[in-house]
């Protein structure tokens, strides 16, 4: 019997030649990433930190970005103790407020390559399987764990396989495909599994499996992974230097299911408010009033996603009774909008930039909702009183198709507005 | 003891919203904001020894440990489910919070049902009718044993460290 991507991974980071499904290994992950959250990480863990000290100064990869710029002393003196900690211990790959937010970062800069494993204290930690890693989301408490003993456990996990067809239609973007695949799967439909994309993924951009991988969580799943091909090949060597190896399922590898998707038969979708997986097609919300619109986040704040929203609003304005907030996911993303006009475009159509980083989308701050207001946002959440307010309600689209609406002020099919 | 019973996909925004992520993180800190959500009669009213019984995925979304930390703090004796998120559970494990997978004790549970819980037994009993559950593989019951994760890997340094000849 062949072997799934996880058994694989799993097997090479705990040091064995093969591993069993639902078997317990204890790994070394490559890199462990944490975020603004770090402070509250190392206070649990100060004695032994002077103690014994960090178990590998290459292992974390820490990035302050999500409550950036600091909104209060409180997040102020955590970004500061984080800073503290970072010269102390001599850690290597830090990226402070400004640079991005952490998934945009962590693969831009390099840190996530085929076959590693990576965990993070983040759920959408997962985005990294778009490069061919096995990533998965821990908590805070693990994550002080690993950086004192660079170890953990993890169970190996059954595998679905998803399998991709043809082509996406533009607008008709990677996002609406994976809003339609939570949409099939459910909530919890993935839970504890490993899935992997098989098929014609060579259609896909990277950007286009970064969306897809970081959403995976949202179907319950424990990480989310493409193949390495060309795509991966040409995208990595612009960055890395370092060799690495891909590794990949065996053809007969265990299945506990598979499905399949079209991509020509994909179609714009939006997730109701307040479940990712309450997934319908455009045209039974469309006319939907927009009080807000937001484009960015780890999902969809990419270069690719600002200029498909650029092409919508060119020469068009945000609606009067509407705002548009833009998010770049980075500085890197933000300077190549700003050099190839797709910033000058949004401002002109009347968007709101904010800086890079998470912004609205954990209602920490920039951009909450009041009570009764409705925002169309391209992020991957839409619980309620995700962004800050209880008695707001979020629905989940594509940029194209936020760009679109918030042209008319009311949900809107991009299809209506691009050839 | 009383029971705190919930639908399915309760997510970590309901357990404790993320607005509060990076402010609060202590146990005094947390409780006030348990639940708020969901059921704002939660924090001041649920006691040490409370049960709290759901659907479907509890706990999934965000990496947020607050509510494994809070409802351990709290004294919730167990959380029984039909099935957990992944990072809810593992974060439980790691807080010594315990789980219980177990979705026919879920369906016969009536409101005013007395649950009784006995995790070395590995039984449930809801009203007059006993439930069992498969107890956890070894190398979990050790960190839920030590107190919790960290508290097992302090003890493991300590005894490195003084193999090292270190402390
Ligand atoms: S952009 Fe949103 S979902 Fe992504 S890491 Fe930040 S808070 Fe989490």
């Amino acid at each position: 019997m062949g072997q799934t991507f996880a058994q694989k991974v799993l097997a090479n980071k705990s040091g064995q030649e093969t591993v069993e499904i639902g078997e317990i290994v204890t790994v070394r992950p490559d890199h462990l990433l944490t975020h603004d959250n770090t402070a509250a990480i190392i206070a649990k863990i100060e004695d032994e930190l002077t103690t014994y000290g960090i178990a590998d100064r290459e292992l974390p990869v820490i990035v302050i970005d999500h409550v950036v710029p600091a909104s209060n002393e409180k997040t102020a003196s955590n970004h500061k103790r984080i800073r503290e900690f970072v010269k102390q211990h001599g850690i290597v790959n830090f990226y402070d407020a400004g640079e991005g937010i952490c998934h945009q970062v962590v693969v831009a800069k390099g840190h996530a390559l085929p076959g590693m494993l990576i965990v993070g204290s983040d759920s959408h930690t997962c985005t990294y399987g778009a490069v061919g890693a096995f990533a998965t989301g821990i908590d805070r408490t693990e994550a002080a764990s690993i950086m004192l003993t660079g170890e953990t456990w993890l169970k190996v996990p059954h595998s679905i396989k998803i399998s991709l067809r043809g082509h996406l239609t533009p607008p008709v973007s990677a996002k609406d495909l994976i809003l339609q695949i939570i949409g099939d799967v459910g909530a919890s439909g993935a839970n504890y599994l490993s899935v992997e994309f098989h098929g014609d993924v060579a259609n896909l951009s990277i950007e286009d499996r970064l969306t897809i991988a970081n959403m995976g969580v949202e179907m319950g799943a424990k990480n989310t992974v493409f193949p390495v091909d060309d795509v991966t090949r040409s995208f990595l060597s612009r960055m890395v230097k370092k060799d690495w190896q891909s590794i990949w399922a065996d053809e007969d590898a265990p299945y506990l299911k598979s499905l399949d998707y079209d991509l020509s038969r994909i179609e714009p979708v939006v997730a109701l408010p307040h479940r990712v997986d309450n997934v319908v097609r455009i045209s039974e919300v469309e006319r939907t009033p927009i009080d807000q619109f937001l484009i960015g986040t780890c999902t969809n704040g990419r270069l690719s996603d600002l200029q498909v929203a650029a092409n919508v609003l060119k020469g068009k304005h945000v609606n009067k009774w509407s705002r548009l907030l833009v998010l770049p996911a980075s500085r890197d993303i933000m300077l190549a909008a700003a050099a190839d006009g797709t910033l000058e475009t949004l401002i002109e159509a009347g968007a709101t930039i904010l800086p890079p980083g998470c912004g609205p989308c954990l209602g920490a701050h920039q951009g909450v909702l009041a009570p009764g207001e409705r925002c169309l946002s391209t992020a991957n959440r839409n619980f309620k009183g995700r962004m800050g307010c209880r008695d707001a309600e979020i629905y989940l689209a594509s940029p194209a198709t936020v760009a679109a609406s918030a042209i008319s002020g009311v949900i809107t099919d991009p299809r209506q507005v691009m050839e | 003891m009383r029971v705190w019973k919930y639908g399915d996909d309760v997510n970590t925004d309901m357990l404790f919203p993320g607005k509060y992520t990076y402010t609060c993180s202590t146990p005094d800190e947390i409780i006030p904001h348990l639940l708020e959500d969901l059921d704002p009669e939660f924090a001041t009213k649920a006691r040490p020894g409370d049960v709290i019984m759901a659907g479907e995925n509890f706990g999934c979304g965000s990496s947020r440990e607050q509510p494994t930390v809070g409802l351990k703090a709290i004294g919730i004796e167990a959380v029984i489910a039909k099935s957990f998120a992944r990072i809810f559970y593992r974060s439980a494990i790691n807080q010594g919070l315990i789980l219980i997978e177990c979705p026919r004790a879920v369906d016969a549970y009536r409101e005013g049902d007395t649950v009784e819980v006995d995790p070395e037994r590995g039984i449930i009993t809801v009203g007059s009718q006993e439930f069992k559950f498969p107890k956890l593989p070894p190398e979990i019951l050790a960190i839920r044993d030590a107190g919790g994760l960290l508290e097992r890997v302090r003890a493991r340094l300590k005894e490195r460290g003084r193999i090292d000849g270190k402390s």
